[in-house]
């Protein structure tokens, strides 16, 4: 009789138990605690009344979505959660359409200078944003931009990051998918369009989140650059529940859990693609 | 259908020229293939056909128009990539439609294509279907089919089969073979594979450090290669060359095999070279046979076989020949055995001279 060979499940059964293996559940464990556990306060308070607010409990005594309706009641909470959206959805397409246009130039042409170009966009991801703000401030204000839309969008339309994402990317589609459709008749345009973004549809969506996310929380210039509350985005708009009025914890948290809504989906739906841009992000540069 | 002509074609990147002034002229309709070595500059040649490539110096033409500063697409030209070039995210009937994305036929003109097209290559039934749910074979048709549905004036393929395997390989010979009998359109065909070399083309175009060396058809190049490295690059095995030196033997010229006691009579009108003047005696495998009998004419070389390969039909025999390692076959069922003394004789006429220093062909004898 041949014998068996069940080496993977015997290898499974014995590493179950190795002490390494328990430390390193146990930290991951307390890790993921220490991540969970403001967020579901942040839930369970959203839940409580004001006088439940400073009752530590996790689960509240008698829960209630009654903050929920009058946050939502609320018409500056609905304008500051479109604002918000109107500014993430405008810069992320903004980001995936030029990043992606320039790496795709970096990547794919020849031409002189290219290498210059492409360390010279490189080396703002060394500046600090901090340091970027004045002259931000200044270019809005000359212009007329302050206390608008294209004022809180602006310095975020175009990303050194997202270029050298994209960049790193597309160096890795072979040539002769273009140079077939070259062959073909397409101009270059169409040929990026509609060959070479097809190609690289993770990257994009990776580019995406990160865009998405980052401005969807964006909360230094947006507050520099607004003066309307109207104009406010959401973690603007939350934060002033918390200075001008006395402060209403479980206001703040309801609106905080309304605003991780669309963060998550876009967590829930693109997760693996996440994933795989930052490891890209890691491995390419 | 056209005419492509090369005229003093140079490529140079930076300093370093890759293409050395090659001229060639491919006729309407005929099936030409580039072969040679990596490096040789055969694939970049074929890219300035394509227009992928700029010209350094020279002069590309098709149909008699120089095309040098024409953009790929404005040459009417179709090519067909190694890695096959189809889009993962379109389906096949997409990928074989996207040859006409800029053509200005209406969409049921377009569909017909496509369809008399997927015909034409048994894609029919596998017109929905994602380029990784198809074969290797079946790709490479796809990508045959997107050159094609444009109806170009000329293909160019640049190594098409060297992803297959050796059976689908074998297979799409026969398959591109039959399409340009089909067809009749020009085609110019790259590869570094003599065997597809030998028994695609109509003529052939040997390659080396940027220059072409020989042209001709396949026989012609098997039977009459002009220097040792044409000689050796067609036919498979590839040819037997041992070291030699021209004597004189009762009057007559011979080239003395070295470090083996046989000499080769060269004709009387053999060109009058030096004496002792060192050149290279080729000789085919299949030319090359091991006598058992010993009664066989024509020059005899006795060696210790090193190792054997049966193929069935016959057995290539590898034997240690005066310090020269040498391929011969067995016919039938004869398998020598390694560490075995064995006559080999090759027939009169069979025998190549080459010049050492020079490596240019001599004679025959």
């Amino acid at each position: 009789m041949t014998p068996q060979i069940t080496l993977s499940g015997a290898r499974s059964s014995h590493t179950a138990f190795r002490p390494s293996r328990i430390v390193s559940w146990t930290l991951l464990f307390l890790g993921g605690l220490v991540m969970v556990t403001p967020i579901l306060f942040m839930l369970s308070t959203s839940l409580k009344d004001a006088s439940q607010v400073y009752d530590l409990k996790l689960i509240p005594a008698s829960p209630s979505l009654d903050n929920y309706w009058t946050v939502l009641s609320d018409g500056r909470f609905l304008r500051w959660f479109l604002n918000s959206l109107v500014v993430a959805v405008a810069v992320t397409v903004s980001n995936v359409f030029f990043d992606s246009l320039v790496g795709y130039t970096l990547a794919k042409f020849r031409f002189r200078g290219r290498y210059v170009v492409f360390i010279a966009i490189l080396s703002t991801l060394m500046i600090p944003t901090e340091m970027l703000v004045i002259p931000w401030y200044l270019m809005a204000s000359t212009f007329g931009w302050i206390d608008s839309y294209w004022g809180i969008m602006f310095p975020g339309m175009m990303t050194a990051f997202g270029t050298f994402l994209m960049k790193q990317f597309f160096e890795t589609v072979p040539d002769e998918f273009l140079e077939a459709a070259r062959i073909d008749g397409l101009n270059e345009f169409t040929i990026w369009w509609r060959v070479a973004m097809p190609l690289v549809t993770p990257a994009l969506s990776a580019l995406a989140i990160f865009t998405f996310l980052g401005n969807w929380t964006a909360f230094f210039w947006p507050l520099i650059v607004t003066n309307s509350r109207e104009l406010y985005t959401l973690p603007i708009g939350l934060s002033s529940f918390a200075v001008e009025q006395a402060i209403q914890w479980e206001m703040i948290m309801t609106g905080a859990s309304l605003a991780t809504i669309p963060t998550l989906l876009v967590f829930l739906l693109l997760q693996r693609y996440i994933v795989r841009g930052v490891m890209l992000a890691g491995l390419k540069g | 259908m056209a005419t492509i002509a090369l005229d003093r074609l140079v490529k140079r990147y930076g300093k370093m020229a890759v293409v050395h002034g090659i001229d060639l002229r491919v006729n309407d309709g005929e099936f030409v293939v580039l072969v040679g070595p990596s490096g040789c500059g055969k694939s970049t040649t074929l890219r300035m056909i394509a227009g992928l490539e700029d010209i350094s110096e020279g002069t590309v033409s098709i149909d008699g128009h120089v095309v040098n500063e024409f953009e790929p697409k404005d040459r009417n030209i179709a090519m067909v990539f190694q890695n096959y070039a189809i889009y993962p995210h379109m389906s096949v009937a997409q990928n074989i439609g996207f040859g006409l994305y800029t053509s200005k036929l209406t969409h049921g003109e377009k569909t017909k294509r496509i369809a008399d097209t997927a015909r034409l290559l048994g894609l029919e039934s596998l017109l929905d279907r994602r380029p990784s749910q198809l074969s290797g074979g079946q790709r490479q048709r796809v990508a045959i089919g997107r050159a094609m549905v444009r109806n170009p004036v000329a293909f160019l393929f640049d190594e098409p089969l060297s992803n297959l395997d050796a059976q689908l390989r074998a297979q799409m010979r026969i398959e591109i073979k039959k399409l340009h009998q089909r067809l009749g359109t020009t085609i110019v065909f790259v590869t570094h594979d003599q065997v597809e070399a030998m028994t695609m083309a109509d003529r052939i175009v040997v390659m080396r450090d940027g220059h072409i060396l020989q042209v001709g058809t396949p026989m012609e190049l098997y039977d009459n290669p002009t220097d040792v490295f044409t000689a050796r690059f067609i036919g498979s095995p590839t040819m037997n060359l041992i070291p030699a030196t021209l004597r004189e033997q009762a009057g007559h010229r011979v080239a003395e095999l070295d470090q083996v006691q046989a000499s080769v009579r060269l004709p009387s009108n053999f060109p009058i070279a030096d004496i002792g003047a060192d050149v290279l005696v080729g000789v085919r495998p299949h030319d090359l046979v091991v006598d058992q009998a010993g009664a066989g004419t024509g020059i005899a070389l006795k060696g210790e076989v090193s190792v054997v390969e049966p193929l069935g039909s016959e057995t290539l025999v590898h034997l240690e020949i005066g310090g020269t390692a040498v391929i011969a076959t067995a016919p039938g069922k004869i398998i020598p055995r390694a560490g075995d003394r064995v006559t080999v004789r090759a027939p009169e006429g069979s025998l190549y001279l080459f010049d050492a220093k020079s490596e240019r062909a001599l004679c025959r004898t």
